[in-house]
């Protein structure tokens, strides 16, 4: 049966098909992440050889690195986009994206996410929010929404989550988008734009994790959750005219920003450009 | 595929930027240029005394030489970016001091499993914890070695001098190279700052090694294997479409991550094991003085080996026997030299800006009829001549 799939599947050639089937769970929202990543390169026509994809520790690491046929990077907790940025300085005209998780990217790697936003560098991360701690057993996370139930916050969870695509944005991104996974058409054709943009790209994914965070908050089939996030979307243009209160617990999805600033690695390279030309140094 | 640095235009640039003879700068400064000579074309750090001049020495000449300099939001980040840099082809460093080492560790694990070359210099300072700040100590000769953790080998060199600084920083670098393993320069805030005389060589005297790269399609998929039986895998560098698999976890040969076999794990790091301990013509390296005919030996290391030296040759002067003997390769520790030397004196003096902790390691290889001692001072003030020849003196 799993092997009639992989062969029917038209995008296996993107896949390492010798780390399949994936570890994922039944019903994990990382499927579909790693669908519509492989669909957006396959729209764009990318060769996977001008591909690097690096991603950090948990569930939503796994997406990509091993399953991803390209070179695939797959570092320590938190710190997937510092290794992509070294990354992206010594391959500045390959494609680098991270594909990781809310708790490893926003949560311990918040710092690096925030300053490769500031900086602008040019790699593309997408970034997915299953508010809460998969792999390590449905802890509590910083994307947690208030008053859900995890393993950590048996009660209630009395924390507030961090929203992390307006974060990201008002650090500096270039491109900032959200979708749910019940939104497919639309995050492959932001995961499309932002692997095109020249500078920091985000596209924040809210997934579902049926095992450890449906079935502890009444939505133990996926079904459920992805009904949940439907019901609980709200489009930025909406979203904008609505007070707080009435945003508590709603998904804001959509195009945060889309915007053009000095990318770090070309400035990188104008400043050595510079530096050479005032020294003297350019080759005869 | 191309190692960064490697290029004939780099040689040139060099020959036109540093000319040959002699300088007056600080250790710190030494230990860039030496980065420089040794093809380093990418650095990534954050500011921390005592080590702040290395950065700011590459920040001023990487981009005239078309390298890079990086300054990251924090130590693990540095870390993580050299390492990510490496596997595109360039030869990377970075520097700390202290809290910032603490900080690296994980990420230097990292480099170890995943055998990516790097250098870390860390300029150690007093500690524990912030401890004094700006100054000079011996106190993470174990961090270097342990700080890490699980099983793991590490190769660490530790400079004499602000002129052995410049070389030793090179032949980091090299072993680095060769070996495909991170490798540590225990530097220290008391040499950092001091400036003196400091001999820049022309670059055709320096003599630079490359990492082993893919002879073939063949080895290059398997990126962690041990073609050659040295131990060490050829490194197929990211962007030239062999879809490499880098991970931290247990892997096989061909990258792909395996945790559940007991056997893949006790390969991988047996082997990475062994590629350290059978290659130790590549790393190891000591200095001997008066050692052959010694009855009393001093062992010291880093900034003490020169007081050391001081206090042996006045000991000599008075008519002791006195030797010395400073391994600049302090991890793997030279034991065989060590076990040797041990047999034929009486007493060994283990002299360190620490409160005791290469004597541990020379502890491992001297019978217990010598009398080991330790000859320890902290507080950031270098031992001097006198406080070590002391101490020679009360066991002649």
């Amino acid at each position: 049966m799993a092997k009639e799939i992989y062969s029917k599947y038209p995008l296996i050639k993107y896949l390492r098909k010798e780390a399949l089937p994936t570890a994922l769970c039944p019903g994990c929202g990382g499927g579909t992440v790693l669908n519509a990543f492989a669909n957006a390169v396959d729209g764009l026509k990318i060769d996977p050889k001008d591909l690097v994809v690096v991603s950090g520790i948990g569930c939503s690491a796994w997406i990509a690195s091993p399953y991803f046929l390209a070179d695939t990077l797959h570092t320590t907790h938190g710190r997937a986009i510092a290794f992509a940025t070294g990354v992206k300085v010594g391959l500045p005209d390959k494609k680098v994206v991270v594909i990781s998780g809310d708790g490893d990217l926003a949560s311990i790697g918040g710092n690096h996410l925030l300053h490769a936003a500031r900086r602008n560098i040019d790699i593309t991360v997408i970034l997915v929010n299953n508010m809460i701690y998969g792999m390590t057993g449905g802890q509590v996370a910083p994307t947690t929404p208030f008053g859900a139930k995890t393993t950590t916050s048996p009660y209630r969870n009395i924390e507030h989550p961090l929203n992390i695509s307006e974060t990201v944005a008002a650090a500096g991104a270039s491109y900032v988008a959200r979708w749910t996974t019940a939104h497919v058409y639309q995050l492959i054709e932001s995961i499309k734009k932002a692997l095109q943009v020249k500078g920091f790209s985000l596209v924040e994914v809210v997934s579902q994790c049926p095992v450890q965070f449906g079935r502890r908050n009444r939505m133990k089939e996926p079904a459920e959750m992805l009904r949940w996030f439907l019901k609980n979307s709200v489009p930025v243009s909406k979203a904008k005219k609505m007070k707080p209160e009435e945003l508590e617990g709603k998904f804001v999805i959509g195009e945060f920003v889309n915007r053009e600033r000095p990318e770090f690695v070309t400035e990188l390279n104008k400043l050595i450009d510079e530096v050479q030309e005032h020294f003297g140094l350019k080759g005869e | 595929m191309i190692i960064r640095g490697d290029e004939p235009e780099q040689v040139r640039l060099i020959k036109k930027l540093y000319k040959p003879g002699n300088y007056f700068m600080q250790g710190n400064e030494a230990v860039a240029y030496g980065a420089i000579f040794a093809g380093c074309r990418f650095y990534a750090g954050y500011p921390i005394t005592p080590s702040s001049e290395i950065a700011e020495t590459m920040a001023r000449e990487l981009p005239k030489l078309g390298g890079y300099y990086l300054q990251m939001e924090d130590e693990i980040g540095s870390i993580a970016a050299m390492v990510g840099a490496s596997w595109t082809g360039f030869k990377v460093m970075t520097a700390t001091a202290g809290p910032g080492f603490s900080l690296m560790q994980e990420n230097l694990g990292y480099a170890v499993m995943t055998e990516t070359p790097l250098v870390l210099v860390d300029v150690q300072r007093s500690g524990p914890s912030t401890g004094q700040a700006t100054k000079g100590a011996q106190g993470d000769f174990f961090q270097a070695r342990w700080g890490t953790h699980g099983d793991h080998p590490i190769v660490a060199v530790s400079p004499t001098s602000g002129q052995d600084a410049f070389w030793e920083t090179i032949r980091a670098f090299n072993i680095a190279e060769k070996l495909r393993t991170p490798v540590v320069v225990l530097f220290d805030g008391v040499l950092a700052h001091t400036r003196e005389q400091i001999r820049i060589p022309d670059v055709e005297e320096v003599e630079i090694a490359y990492r082993k790269l893919p002879a073939n399609e063949e080895e290059a998929r398997l990126p962690f294997g041990d073609p050659h039986g040295d131990g060490v895998p050829p490194m197929p560098l990211f962007g030239h479409g062999y879809f490499t698999h880098v991970t931290g976890s247990t892997h096989k040969e061909n990258g792909l991550r395996d945790v559940y076999t007991p056997e893949v794990h006790d390969r991988l790091v047996r082997r990475i094991h062994r590629k350290i301990e059978q290659n130790r013509d590549v790393y190891e390296k000591y200095e001997e003085h008066f050692a052959d005919d010694a009855e009393i030996l001093v062992v010291s290391w880093g900034v003490t080996a020169r007081p050391a030296l001081g206090a042996v040759l006045k000991a000599r002067e008075e008519g002791i026997k006195a030797g010395l003997f400073v391994p600049k390769t302090v991890h793997p520790f030279p034991g065989e030299r060590m076990k040797q030397l041990g047999k034929k004196v009486r007493a060994v003096l283990v002299a360190e800006m620490n409160l005791g902790q290469m004597i541990l390691e020379v502890q491992r290889f001297v019978n217990d009829d010598v009398l080991l001692k330790g000859v320890n001072k902290i507080g950031g003030v270098p031992l001097t001549v006198e406080e070590i020849l002391r101490e020679i003196r009360g066991v002649a």
